[in-house]
């Protein structure tokens, strides 16, 4: 199992590794400033942290040496325009994807307001994915909790790295099969709930808060949208909603077992209104049957008295399967090392926690 | 040469805090900051080289009047302070 995770929080990032039968939290790094995310290349160990400074803008860090040392590389940015057509500028980097293991430095960056960056020389330099930002559904996209729209998730698959799924809040699943040069809609099944009803399968229009393959198989893929949870066994050509879901279906995290793509996690949450636990008591929904039954998981998990929100980045699974991190909104972090059977308190004190992420 | 102060938070990514560039608009003056200290630039301004929103110039004690075009006068003996607004944090 892994040994070492990485969480990124509201006031830095912190480094938490396991030290025999207890997890040391270590100094962070980046003390006061939010880290949006994190992600440690499992092709060569660089560790990139993305930062959201609230006056100065968002900035990326590279360290090879585990957080020792850091230097900050070069941010995406979007293409300057002419002043009258008022031009993209980046928000949030909100997502980092690294390429296969034969693109050695390719890495993918998710951004808001809605643009897909790629670096090929480990993030030294960044080019906008013109095919996609030139949709002309793109321009429809709409902000789903931050004002504007933004890419949260991508999906490579392991064994072609042309394949490439992402998720957008909102605007719905696209699909390339070419690196990139092209892309389709891949919202087929999708339902959306907060628009008039004609427009409610509109691949565009769909929330889609999380999606996640399985390393070993991606062809299947999960997703916690909005106002329900899906699951498409031939890489998002037609999605299937899994309804009846207790105690909720709204949610914002989850998590696919690497060998086993029937097995999925899920935090629910009482939806969009309050987001809060399910009667104020957390737990993990879990399914190892493709989402035919679920059951929920809550063995050391608050079982009263608690308001915590798990984000979108917010629940790792390791290689193994076995063991799973999440952290909340409230700072508090737990880890199970049982397939979620059991939930250790890592820590309780935390800033707020935007993203967790297991060194492999 | 007009001096240029940056805030005390802009030290921890940059370091210098404060030098002497020439021009006679705000803009002329950022233009010349970022390529004395092309690190700052993205700190100071977004990816369309406008005036990041929670970022403040007072130039001789006045609050920049034109976050749109930079177009404020700046003389030789101005001493132009850039800071963060306490929004934004």
């Amino acid at each position: 199992m892994a040994d070492r995770l990485w969480v990124a929080t509201r006031k830095g990032l912190f480094r938490i590794d396991r030290n025999k039968d207890t997890w040391r939290i270590n100094p962070p790094s980046f003390l006061g400033d939010p880290v949006s995310y994190v992600l440690q290349d499992p092709r060569d160990g660089i560790v990139y942290a993305a930062l959201d400074l609230g006056h100065f803008g968002v900035k990326l860090h590279r360290s090879s040496d585990a957080g020792a040392h850091w230097e900050e590389i070069t941010t995406p940015a979007y293409p300057k325009t002419e002043p009258e057509e008022k031009g993209a500028s980046l928000t949030l980097l909100w997502c980092l994807a690294a390429g296969i293991i034969d693109q050695p430095g390719q890495l993918w960056a998710g951004t808001i307001p809605g643009g897909l960056f790629r670096s090929d020389n480990r993030g030294d330099s960044w080019v906008l994915n013109n095919a996609l930002w030139n949709l002309p559904e793109r321009k429809e996209w709409q902000g789903g909790g931050y004002d504007e729209p933004g890419i949260h998730s991508i999906c490579i698959d392991p064994q072609n790295g042309a394949c490439i799924t992402i998720g957008v809040s909102i605007g719905g699943v696209w699909h390339s099969h070419n690196g990139g040069e092209s892309w389709q809609p891949r919202g087929n099944g999708l339902r959306a709930a907060y628009v008039p009803p004609e427009l409610s399968k509109i691949n565009h229009f769909q929330d889609a808060h999380a999606i996640r393959s399985a390393a070993t198989d991606p062809d299947t893929l999960w997703c916690q949208h909005h106002n329900g949870i899906f699951v498409s066994k031939n890489g998002g050509e037609k999605w299937t909603e899994l309804l009846n879901v207790a105690p909720s279906v709204f949610g914002f995290a989850l998590a696919v077992h690497p060998h086993h793509p029937d097995t999925a996690w899920f935090v629910p949450a009482v939806k969009d209104e309050t987001r809060v636990p399910v009667n104020a008591r957390l737990v993990v929904n879990r399914t190892r049957d493709g989402g035919k039954t679920f059951e929920s998981l809550s063995k050391g998990l608050p079982e009263k008295q608690c308001y915590d929100l798990v984000y979108r980045h917010g629940l790792d699974v390791d290689k193994t399967g076995l063991q799973l991190a999440m952290g909340s909104t409230t700072g508090n972090l737990w880890i199970s090392e049982n397939s979620g059977e059991n939930w250790q308190e890592i820590a309780t004190h935390l800033p707020p926690i935007y993203a967790v992420h297991f060194s492999e | 040469m007009a001096r240029i102060v940056l805030t005390d938070h802009l030290n921890r990514f940059i370091d210098v805090q404060h030098f002497d560039v020439q021009g006679t608009t705000l803009q002329e003056i950022l233009n010349a900051a970022f390529l004395k200290h092309p690190s700052l630039k993205s700190y100071v301004v977004d990816d369309q080289g406008n005036l990041r929103k929670h970022i403040m110039v007072f130039i001789d004690n006045m609050l920049l009047t034109d976050r749109e075009n930079l177009s404020d006068i700046v003389q030789p003996s101005s001493e132009i302070y850039i800071m963060q607004a306490l929004s934004g944090g």
